[in-house]
This record gives structure tokens, sequence and C-alpha cells, in this order.
């Protein structure tokens, strides 16, 4: 899309989604459904594990606290 | 390893190029400060020490945690956790609305995914949380320096609040179910105190971790009244303590970065649940746990939990009763243990205690042990 920001890119989803998200938002702070989507995606994308995988951390996250607990002398 | 409350611990800390980009939007939003005790609520709940909370309040919340010591989802939780208006523009503020949210120095810490803005009655909030409205006490004065105008909604963290103390001691729950795990505990009591640890304490401490594999001692460093020992000069009390008086393979020393509210048993239920975010399965509840003056009864926070199903709070609460030095039992007791009088027993009330430090003399051995009395008299000394 012309003028469009280069750390921005277009996501595709089906019209009638779109209408149905239009309406949503109607009466809201939301100024349009790309902010009220990116809002919603924002969210989930900081909860990406499954219900299995959100109870544990990862092994990077585990290893990076073990770091820690190693640094400050409790481990 | 204890579930969190809700069974996930919250993570609301934005990481990588997500929070790059999010801290560069975040320059272009309304502004809204926050005082040192949302401060301290921001980053417990990004850090997931207030699971399953993921935000401030929205007005559902608020009013079900005040009217029913429950969220809107059944989940217990006794203790408001909100944000107040600083500014008229806040009040506009409404669901979907971003908002920066800073600290004094106008960093930016988090945007708030704004949910709504609400208009709420302390006088009631007073009422139902903290059982009562008298301006003496400190939650009430708190309640009547802010705005009566809350902002709920999801917050995104981008940066740490700035702390220069306890720098060692700044664990999150993450970093204590980790170091739990990796120490092989499987029941740990968590200890939450706002003073120093003095004999008394010392007993509960130790007579939970003969049932228990590990003691954490949580002192709490967020904001408190003018009148309260400072942080500082309790942690020092602390780390002496432990130092000549604990099996340090026993007992993790960590800070619990939470304001104070004075909320009496409406607070033991949220101390009782916050530990469990940090992965304790115990908790000690002593005589007038977070209390003030004579708002609450002795044993108001013990008898609160009885309210709730156990399966509803999760983590077991060891109650005791006042505990002291008994000169014809020769040890250190409570009144549910000891069968003599108060004329036998070694108690002094916390003017006596200051008393004695102001003349440069250290309480008795069997209040408090000489090395916390020690730095409790340089301490008045200097202030």
């Amino acid at each position: 899309m012309a003028n469009q920001p280069a750390d921005m890119v277009t996501l595709k989803i089906p019209r009638p989604l779109y209408e149905r998200l239009r309406q949503l938002i109607g009466g809201t702070g939301f100024r349009s459904v790309t902010e009220f989507a990116t809002y919603v995606l924002r969210d989930l994308a900081s909860h990406p594990r499954t219900a299995q995988e959100s109870r544990e951390m990862t092994e990077a996250e585990l290893e990076q606290a073990r770091q820690r607990l190693r640094e400050l002398g409790y481990l | 390893m204890i579930p969190p409350h809700g069974g996930k611990l919250v993570n609301r800390v934005v990481s990588g190029e997500e929070r790059d980009h999010l801290a560069r939007d975040a320059q272009l939003l309304p502004r809204l400060q926050l005082n040192q005790r949302e401060l301290a609520d921001l980053e417990m709940i990004a850090t997931g020490a207030m699971s399953p909370l993921e935000g401030f309040m929205d007005e559902a919340n608020y009013r079900n945690v005040v009217d029913s010591v429950r969220l809107a989802n059944g989940l217990v939780w006794a203790i408001p956790v909100v944000l107040s208006a600083k500014a008229e523009e806040d009040r506009k503020l409404r669901s979907g609305d971003r908002v920066a949210l800073t600290d004094d120095a106008g960093r930016v810490l988090a945007v708030l995914e704004v949910a709504g803005c609400y208009q709420v009655d302390h006088e009631y909030e007073a009422q139902m949380v903290l059982r009562t409205t008298d301006e003496g006490h400190p939650g009430v004065q708190y309640l009547g320096s802010i705005s009566p105008w809350y902002v709920g909604g999801t917050v995104h963290l981008v940066r740490r609040p700035e702390h220069t103390d306890f720098l060692r001691y700044r664990l999150d729950p993450k970093e204590t179910r980790v170091l739990f795990e990796e120490r092989g505990w499987k029941r740990i009591v968590a200890f939450q105190t706002r003073n120093p640890i003095h004999r008394a304490h010392e007993y509960l401490q130790k007579c939970a971790l003969e049932i228990c594999d590990g003691l954490l001692i949580h002192p709490l460093v967020g904001e408190t009244k003018s009148d309260d020992i400072p942080a500082e000069v309790r942690m020092r009390c602390y780390e002496e303590l432990i130092e000549k008086y604990y099996p340090k393979d026993r007992v993790v020393l960590s800070v619990f970065p939470a304001a104070m509210r004075y909320g009496g048993p409406r607070e033991a239920i949220f101390h009782a649940l916050v530990r469990k975010n940090y992965g304790c399965t115990h908790f000690i509840v002593g005589r007038d746990h977070a209390g003030v003056g004579n708002y609450y009864g002795s044993y108001d926070a013990h008898a609160i939990f009885g309210e709730f199903e156990p399966e509803d709070i999760a983590i077991t609460p060891l109650f005791f009763d006042h505990a002291f030095y008994c000169r014809v039992c020769g040890n250190m007791a409570t009144t549910k243990t000891c069968p003599h009088g108060s004329d036998d027993h070694v108690v002094l009330s916390g003017t006596k205690v200051r008393e004695l430090l102001a003349k440069g003399e250290l309480p008795p051995a069997e209040f408090t042990r000489p090395e916390v009395g020690r730095v409790l008299a340089e301490a008045t000394r200097r202030s």
C-alpha cells in the first residue's frame, strides 16, 4: 500500500469478519478495525502457549531464572 | 509446585522487538503518572505476583472484590488493585483507549489498554475493605488522597520500575518458583512482615519450618506509614538474624515490593494468595496480621480464612497466637502452649522498645536478639 510505514505489514481477513469487527467497535474508543485487531492480537501474542504449556516456563525462561539466581548467589 | 492463583502465572512483561515497538508507540500516547503504590502494583501485576490479575481492575472486578471478596469470575481476591485518575482528562478515558503509564521521572513503564473509567465511593470501599472509615487509619488516609475515579485495563510492561535498593533480594515469582524447585523443596512457608523480626516472630517461623522444607522471609518493602521502621533498617536486621540464627540452606530472604494497606483480615487473604503465586504452600498468620492500632481484633485475620473453602485459597494458613518468652517454661511459647500468666512473660510494647532504643539500651535478649537490637539502636541514634 502506498505510504505504508516501513515497520507495518498488511494482514488479510475475510470481509464478513471485517464487517463484524466494525460493528463491534462502534461506540468504543477504537478508531478503526486495524487498531482493535492490533489490540486483540497483541494481547493474544503475549500468551502464545497452549493451556498445558502456559503452566510451565520455557527452557529459555528457566535458564534465565537460574542464571539470575546464580548471579545473586541463591544457587 | 503449587499452581498460581487462577492456574497460570501471568506475564505482562513485553520483550524484544515487540517491546521496542510498543515503547516507541507509547511516546505518542497520553500519559498517566503512577503513585508509589500503583508503581509497585504494576510491577507485581506484570511479573505474575498478582495472578490472575492482568492489569488494574475494571469496574466489574473492583465492585465484586469490594462487595464479595471475589473477582468477577468467582476467584477469591480480597483487596482492590486499582489505578486512580490523576487529571480531569483521565476521566474521559474509554474502552479501547491506550495510555502510557509513567513513573514520577516521566519514564514510560507500561501501556495500559483501557477497559474503562469508573467512579467509586471511597467511604464505602473503606468500610468494606478496611472495616473502618476512621480518618486515623492509614488506608483510609490513602483513599482520601486519591481520586474517586479509577481507570481499569490490562497492562503491557515495557520497562521495570527503577530500583536502587535491595537489588540482590528482588526475586520475581518465576524466580522464587525455580529456586524452590532447584532446592528440592515441596513445602515452603512464607512469612510476611513490615517490622523487624523479634524472638516471637522467629519462634513462629521456626515452628513452621519444622513442618516445611523451606522458609521464605518475604518482608514488605513498598510504601509504609511514616512511623514504621524503614525497610533498609529492617533488612539489616533480617540479614543479621539469618546469618547467626537460621539454617541458611533452609531460608530464602527476598523482598515483597507491595505497598502496605493496613487492611487486617482482607490483607491477610491478599498476602496469602500473592505468596502462593511466589510458589509458597504455607503462610504464617500471626496475631493482628496486617493490622494497625486497634482497628481489628487480634485474631480477625485468622477468622476470615474460615469464610472460604480451603481449595478456594489453596495455600495453607498456619495460625499462631500471641508469642513470647516465658520465664517459667524457659522457652518461647504462645498463649496456646504456655499455662503461665502474663507476669511470667517477656512482652514489650512498641512504645517501650522505642524508649529503650532511644536511651541507647537494648531490649532484653528474650524479646529480641542482641544483633537485631544493635541495628535498631544504631538506626534510632541516627534518626
